[in-house]
C-alpha cells in the first residue's frame, strides 16, 4: 500500500451550511489523522487560554494612551487551580488589594465624592481575551466616556478574577456605574471571547439578574466597535433610569451596526 | 440521629444522616465548594465504615431533607414499596453491597427490588463501590423503554443524534441530522438544543424533525430540548411532538429554579400520552439531570452533590420515560474537578439510575477549563459500553457549536458498537439495512453521492 490519504465524506458540501464538524470521513470506525490534530489544536489553544496569564507590561503600555493611574489587584484565588475548583473566592479580593482600594479612597479628595463610572480588566477564564481586546475597546471607550464628561475612577487590572469581583471594586472606589471586562470561558474554536458586564449602583452580594451583559466581544465575534456603541448605550440609559440588569431592558439593536 | 466510627483510638463524629453521606463520598470539587466534604481521607473512610454498618431501615425513618417542606422527600417516603423491600428490610447498606454483586442477583431480582429502594438507600450503597462495582452491578441491570424503538435491550447500545446549531438555522440542523444519519446514530431520540426557547421556533423545529422521519420512515422519535412549558404551547398549537422534555433535579428547590414542579411534569405527561404517537410504546418522556444542579442554584439544604443527583431519579420514575441522561461534565470544574471526577460520576449516576430501574444514557462530556480531554472521555465510553449503557450522544466531531461542550462523536459510538459488539435498536438497525447504510455485519457501508438521504438536506 503506497498511500492511505484522509478522505472526507461524500456529503462535504454540507459544510456551507453549518460550523459543525460534518463529513469528517472516517478509517475504519475512527477519525482520519487530519480532522483528529484539527480538533486537538482547537482544544489546545483553548487549555492555553484557561491557563493563559495577563501580559501586564503590554497592556499598561497600550492603556498609557489614556491617561488613567492603573490599579493592579488580585483576588483570594491563590493561582488557577484554586480558581478554577472554588468561583467564591474569585469573586473577592484579597487582604492587600482591599487595603490598597481603601487606602487610595481614604487619602483622596476626589473619590469622597465617587466617580460615575469603574472600568474593571478581569483574565476570567481567557486573559487571551483580555490581552488581545481590552486595550482597543477600552481606549475607545474611555474616548467616548470622556466626551460625554464622565468622571472615571482608576483602571482596575485584576488577576484570577470573576466578574462579581468588579462590584467590590467598584463599591469600594465609590463609582456609580461599573464595566467589568473580563475573559470567557474558552469554545473549542474561540478561545479569545471578551465579555463586558455592567451594573449600576455596584456593591458586593449582587448576582446576574442585577447585571447586563454583551459577550463574544472580538473581531469575529462582536467586533469592537459594536461593542464601544453597546456599552455606551447600556450605560447611558443606567444613569438616566438610575438601574440595570433585568428591569433594564436593552432595547439597543445590534443589527444597526452590520454594515 | 448522630453517627460515628472509631478508627485505631480515635472516634469521628457524623451529626447527621446527611453529613455522614457527605463524607462518605469520594472526594469532588462541588462537595469541598459547599463544604460538606470530609476533611481527610481518613475521615472519608471512617464515614464509609459508619455507613456500611447503618440499617436500611434508618434511610425510611430519617430523611436527609425535611419531609414537611420538600416534594421530592414526600414522594419517595410516600411511594416507597414495603413488599419489594421486604427481602432487604435486615440488611445494612455495607450488606446491601455484598447482596448486589453476589451471584444470585440478577436482572429479574433487581427488577422486583427496585419500587422498595430509596434513592438515598441506593446512593449510600454506591459510595462504598469502587468503579468495577459500579460497572457489575449496572451491567446486570435491565431497562426497556419503548416509543418507535425498543430502547435498552442486552447487545444493544443506542445514540441520540444531537443536531444543534448556534442560530437554529434549518440547513445547518438537516446537514448535521444527514451526517449522523449516515453514521448509523439517532435511535435513541434525534434532539435538539434550540438557541432561543420561542415556542415559535420550537414549533418549526419539532415540524422539520417530524417531515425527515416521516419521510425516510425512520423509526426512532424526535425532540426539541425546550423547557417543559414551551413545549406545552407547542402541543396546544398541534405541533407534533414526540416526547416531552425537562431538566429535573433532586430538591423541592431546585425544580422550583427551574421553574417545575411534580404537578407540572405530571400536565406535561399527560398531555404528550394523550398525543398517542408511539409505534412499539407509550414511554414519552424523556429527563435530564447531573450532579451539581442543586449546589449551582444554592438548593442543596446541605446534601452532597451525588446524593441529590439519586433523589432527582426518584422524579423521573415517576413517569416511565423512555429516556433519562445524566449530562455529566457539562456543569464545569467546581463541581467535578478533572477527568477522574467526572468518570466515576457517569459509572455512579449511571449506576444508581439503573437500580432505580431507569433507563439511563450519560452524556459524556467535559468543558474546555475542567482538567478533561478526550482521552477520558474515551476512557468513560469505554467503561459505560461494558456496563450497558443504554444511550449516549452523537454529536459531529464531538464539538457542539451552539452549547459550547465537547461530548461524543458518531465516530466514538461506532467504536464502541465495534469493540463491545453492540447493535443499534432493532427496529432501526432493520431501517439502516433497508437504507443500504449498515451490511449485515454491523459496519458501516460506503455512501454513494446518489444516497437519497441527501435529498433531505437539499431541502
Amino acid at each position: 500500500m503506497s498511500h492511505l490519504p484522509d478522505q472526507p465524506d461524500p456529503w462535504a458540501f454540507l459544510q456551507s451550511h453549518t460550523s459543525a464538524r460534518i463529513a469528517r470521513g472516517r478509517t475504519g470506525h475512527s477519525l482520519p489523522t487530519r480532522a483528529l490534530l484539527d480538533f486537538q489544536l482547537d482544544h489546545a489553544r483553548a487549555r492555553d487560554a484557561v491557563y493563559s496569564e495577563l501580559e501586564r507590561d503590554t497592556l499598561l503600555t497600550q492603556l498609557q494612551v489614556i491617561q488613567q493611574p492603573v490599579l493592579q489587584l488580585h483576588s483570594r484565588a491563590a493561582d488557577r487551580q484554586q480558581y478554577l475548583q472554588r468561583p467564591d473566592l474569585g469573586r473577592k479580593l484579597d487582604e492587600k488589594s482591599l487595603s490598597h482600594l481603601h487606602h487610595l479612597t481614604g487619602v483622596s479628595g476626589k473619590s469622597a465624592q465617587g466617580f460615575d463610572l469603574s472600568i474593571v480588566l478581569v483574565d476570567g477564564l481567557s486573559a487571551t481575551a483580555i490581552n488581545r481586546h481590552a486595550g482597543a475597546v477600552v481606549s475607545r471607550l474611555v474616548e467616548e466616556i470622556r466626551a460625554l464628561g464622565w468622571s472615571l475612577a482608576p483602571l482596575c487590572l485584576v488577576e484570577q478574577g470573576r466578574v462579581a469581583i468588579g462590584d467590590e471594586i467598584a463599591h469600594a472606589l465609590k463609582a456609580e456605574t461599573v464595566v467589568v471586562l473580563i475573559g470567557e470561558r474558552p469554545g473549542l474554536t474561540s478561545p479569545d471571547s471578551m465579555g463586558a458586564y455592567l451594573t449600576f449602583g455596584p456593591q458586593p452580594g449582587l448576582t446576574d439578574e442585577s447585571r447586563n451583559c454583551i459577550s463574544n466581544i472580538r473581531p469575529e465575534g462582536f467586533p469592537y466597535e459594536a461593542a464601544v456603541q453597546k456599552l455606551l448605550y447600556l450605560l447611558t440609559e443606567m444613569k438616566t433610569r438610575r438601574l440595570s440588569g433585568v428591569l433594564l431592558k436593552d432595547e439597543f439593536d445590534d443589527n444597526l451596526l452590520t454594515p | 440521629m448522630a453517627y460515628r466510627c472509631t478508627v485505631r483510638n480515635f472516634t469521628y463524629h457524623f451529626d447527621d444522616l446527611k453529613m455522614l453521606l457527605a463524607k462518605a463520598t469520594p472526594l469532588r470539587s462541588g462537595d469541598q465548594l459547599a463544604g460538606v466534604a470530609a476533611q481527610t481521607a481518613e475521615e472519608r473512610v471512617a464515614a464509609q465504615m459508619a455507613l456500611a454498618d447503618l440499617p436500611l431501615t434508618t434511610f425510611l425513618n430519617e430523611a436527609v431533607i425535611p419531609y414537611e417542606t420538600d416534594e421530592i422527600t414526600r414522594l419517595i417516603l410516600d411511594t416507597h414499596d414495603a413488599n419489594a423491600f421486604a427481602p432487604i428490610k435486615s440488611l445494612t447498606v455495607g450488606e446491601l453491597r455484598n447482596y448486589l454483586l453476589s451471584d444470585e442477583v440478577d436482572a429479574p431480582t433487581l427488577t422486583n427490588l427496585q419500587p422498595g429502594l430509596t434513592p438515598e438507600m441506593v446512593a449510600a450503597v454506591s459510595k462504598l463501590m469502587r468503579n468495577q462495582d459500579l460497572i457489575t452491578v449496572s451491567a446486570k441491570c435491565e431497562v426497556i423503554t419503548r416509543f418507535r424503538d425498543t430502547i435498552g435491550l442486552k447487545g444493544r447500545f443506542s445514540t441520540r443524534l444531537q443536531p444543534n446549531h448556534p442560530t437554529d438555522d434549518f440547513r445547518g440542523v438537516a446537514a448535521s441530522i444527514v451526517d449522523g444519519l449516515f453514521y448509523g446514530s439517532g435511535d435513541a431520540v434525534i434532539g435538539i438544543n434550540p438557541a432561543t426557547d420561542h415556542v415559535r421556533t420550537v414549533v418549526r423545529l419539532v415540524d422539520m424533525m417530524d417531515q425527515i422521519r416521516q419521510r425516510f420512515e425512520i423509526p426512532t422519535q424526535t425532540c426539541v430540548l425546550s423547557h417543559i412549558t414551551t413545549t406545552l404551547q407547542a402541543i396546544e398549537q398541534g405541533a407534533p411532538v414526540d416526547l416531552m422534555f425537562q431538566s429535573i433535579g433532586g430538591t423541592e428547590a431546585v425544580n422550583s429554579s427551574f421553574g417545575i414542579n411534580t404537578a407540572l411534569l405530571r400536565e406535561g405527561f399527560e398531555a404528550t400520552r394523550a398525543l398517542k404517537r408511539g409505534t412499539v410504546g407509550q414511554n414519552v418522556m424523556y429527563f435530564e439531570t447531573g450532579q451539581g444542579s442543586a449546589l449551582s442554584a444554592n438548593a442543596h439544604h446541605g446534601v452532597d452533590q451525588q446524593t441529590c443527583e439519586v433523589r432527582a431519579y426518584a422524579v423521573a420514575r415517576l413517569f416511565e420515560p423512555l429516556l433519562v441522561n445524566t449530562v455529566v461534565g457539562f456543569i464545569g470544574p467546581e463541581y467535578l474537578y478533572n477527568g477522574k471526577q467526572i468518570i466515576r460520576a457517569g459509572l455512579e449516576d449511571h449506576c444508581c439510575g439503573k437500580l432505580l430501574g431507569l433507563p439511563m444514557g450519560v452524556d459524556i462530556c467535559y468543558t474546555n477549563h475542567a482538567e478533561a480531554d478526550q482521552d477520558d472521555m474515551d476512557t468513560l465510553l469505554t467503561l459505560l459500553g461494558t456496563a450497558g449503557v443504554n444511550f449516549i450522544m452523537g454529536i459531529p466531531g464531538a464539538d457542539d457549536v451552539m452549547l459550547h461542550y465537547q461530548s461524543t462523536s458518531f465516530h466514538d459510538a461506532l467504536y464502541l458498537r465495534d469493540l463491545c459488539r453492540l447493535r443499534p435498536a432493532p427496529e432501526f438497525e432493520a431501517w439502516l439495512l433497508r437504507m443500504e447504510l449498515m451490511n449485515a455485519d454491523g459496519k458501516l457501508m460506503p455512501v454513494k453521492n446518489t444516497h437519497r438521504l441527501l435529498q433531505a438536506a437539499g431541502l
